[in-house]
């Protein structure tokens, strides 16, 4: 491993204070929740920005994970999809993905949850039109896509009917 | 990768200082930089974050004139309400490009600073690039593989174009990129802040010298923003870059007829290419008379050079331009905010 900035990271995932002993300063924040901290979910699908399988909200935005150094996340919230889910709860998108068979092999789907999230929290996701130029940051090579738009109009459209209770109220800090 | 230190700025006079250091450069969104490192297009010694800058702001003054801190986010700005309302052809600009994830972490000075899309430069092993290695050669024009490539300012060392869709945008608006240096500060018209290879050896991409950096982008106020749009042509609906792009602004006179007006295009040269001639000669044009509006863009065209690959973009500029040139007039063509429509050819 090559040069420590400082001898440990710290990072905040999922609502916990992780620590990253010995850091590589090159690490991005994909391999780091991957690799140092055992955080699967989001995935490394191209390394260089043109997939969106390795989304993941910093301070509650939808970013590339992969084109994120680590040691500049550290003063963020970073969630990933590990984090939708509160107490064994699904969280809204991730019951509309199941509900409408929104993914195939499923390796795009973590990051294809974050941005769908995201997307209903930015008031993107109006019109299936709308959703898919949102959610263009996201490839899918089962070519899920018309169940994935679907999920996302059916949770945009819920929040919208119950407007007291925002869009991710079906659990999760995200 | 290469090993790197890396350091937080704490403020301007700090990040100026670090980027004196051999070896220095500074990562903003990382969006570009990143790549950069994976691809060996970079390898600093120093890594110099300048996100804790406090050039974040958009600001509106007193007179309507905008000014973007260099840090603001492509997201940020497009969404800011001013932006949308009067100056239509920034906003679709940075909402035609990239996608929402890339647009939460890309800066403003950062996509001014991208570099070509060039498939030889962009090369994980390096392919002969001048852009690349000064001297080396250059693959596209010496493989004839110049499909995406330039039709002006070209040379035989270099014909990449630039990719970014918001400088098309502050060339058709009159916009200056401020910079800061070890001298001060100075300012650069947007239209002449980025260098092609009859101006400048191909290793340099813009006028920005290693150890200045951009603090924002000032956007005078004019009538003409009002009526401004962006037609940008892809290869795909979404989330891709220009084949061509047009950007204009615009001031009518007597109901339809042209009164001032810029046209800026991407896709065509290493830098956002005005038709200056054309505008010219569109003063006084009836925006429903078609073949005079084709026949006065042409007149910027006359000097066109394309290469063996890219003839069709001789065609499909002047038509962007011209298409634009109409949607600019109608303001309430599709909003790009909420449908994602380009407007464009289909
Ligand atoms: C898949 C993909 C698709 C894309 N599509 C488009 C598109 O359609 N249209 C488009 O326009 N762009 C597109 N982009 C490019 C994107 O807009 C740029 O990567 C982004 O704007 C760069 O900003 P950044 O802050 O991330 O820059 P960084 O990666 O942080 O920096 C890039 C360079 O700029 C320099 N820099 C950054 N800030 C400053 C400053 N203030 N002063 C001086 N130098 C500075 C850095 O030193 C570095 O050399 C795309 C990128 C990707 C990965
Ligand atoms: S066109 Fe320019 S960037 Fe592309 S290979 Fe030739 S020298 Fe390099
Ligand atoms: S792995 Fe990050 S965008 Fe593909
Ligand atoms: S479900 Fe297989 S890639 Fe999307």
């Amino acid at each position: 491993m090559g040069t420590s900035l400082q001898p440990t990271l710290y990072l905040t995932v999922n609502g916990e204070k992780r620590e990253v002993p010995a850091p590589d300063v090159r690490a991005t924040l994909l391999d780091t929740l991957r690799e140092r901290l055992g955080l699967t979910g989001a995935k490394k699908g191209c390394d260089r920005g043109e997939c969106g399988a390795c989304t993941v909200h910093l301070d509650g935005r939808r970013v590339l994970s992969c084109l994120t150094l680590a040691v500049a996340a550290q003063d963020a919230d970073v969630v990933t999809v590990e984090g939708l889910a509160t107490d064994g709860e699904l969280h809204a998108m991730q019951r509309a993905f199941l509900d409408h068979d929104a993914f195939q092999c499923g390796f795009c789907t973590p990051g294809q949850l974050m941005s769908a999230v995201a997307c209903v929290r930015e008031g993107r996701a109006g019109s299936p039109d709308e959703i898919r130029e949102w959610m263009s940051g996201n490839l899918c090579r089962c070519a899920a896509y018309p169940q994935i738009t679907a999920a996302i109009a059916d949770v945009a459209e819920r929040a919208a009917e119950n407007e007291s209770t925002p869009a991710e109220s079906g659990g999760g800090r995200s | 990768m290469k090993e790197f230190t890396y350091v937080k700025a704490p403020d301007m006079a700090a990040a100026l200082t670090a980027l004196r250091r051999p070896g220095a450069q500074l990562v903003a969104g990382g969006t570009e930089l990143l790549n950069w490192l994976k691809d060996g297009i970079e390898a600093p010694d120093h890594l110099v974050d300048i996100t804790g800058l406090p050039l974040t702001a958009v600001d509106v003054g007193p007179h309507g004139r905008l000014r973007v801190g260099a840090l603001a986010r492509m997201s940020d700005l497009a969404a800011h309400p001013e932006v949308a309302r009067e100056r239509p052809v920034l906003a679709q600009s940075l909402l035609l490009a990239a996608s929402p994830q890339l647009r939460n972490m890309a800066t403003i000075g950062g996509n001014l600073q991208q570099r070509t899309r060039c498939p030889y430069f962009r090369a994980d092993t390096p392919l002969p690039c001048n852009k690349r290695t000064p001297g080396a050669g250059c693959a596209a024009l010496q493989a004839d593989d110049t499909a995406q490539h330039a039709i002006f300012g070209w040379t035989q060392e270099c014909a990449a174009t630039h990719p970014s869709d918001l400088a098309v945008a502050l060339a058709a608006l009159d916009a200056t990129i401020l910079i800061s240096g070890p001298g001060g500060e100075r300012r650069v018209p947007a239209d002449a802040f980025h260098l092609t290879p009859e101006e400048a050896e191909p290793r340099r991409h813009t006028v920005l010298a290693p150890d200045e950096l951009i603090t924002g982008v000032e956007v005078p106020a004019r009538p003409s923003a009002r009526l401004s749009h962006y037609l940008k042509v892809r290869q795909r609906a979404s989330y891709e870059f220009a084949v061509v792009s047009a950007a204009v602004a615009l001031e009518l006179t007597a109901g339809d007829t042209i009164g001032s007006v810029r046209i800026a295009l991407g896709g065509v040269a290493h830098r956002p290419w005005r038709l200056t001639a054309a505008e010219e000669a569109l003063r006084g044009t009836e925006l429903a008379d078609t073949d005079a509006l084709r026949a006065a863009v042409a007149i910027s065209f006359a000097d066109a050079r394309p290469l063996p690959g890219n003839g069709y973009k001789v065609e499909l500029a002047q038509r962007a331009a011209v298409r634009a040139l109409r949607a600019a007039a109608r303001p309430e063509a599709p909003d790009v905010h909420r449908a994602g429509a380009n407007g464009g050819p289909r």
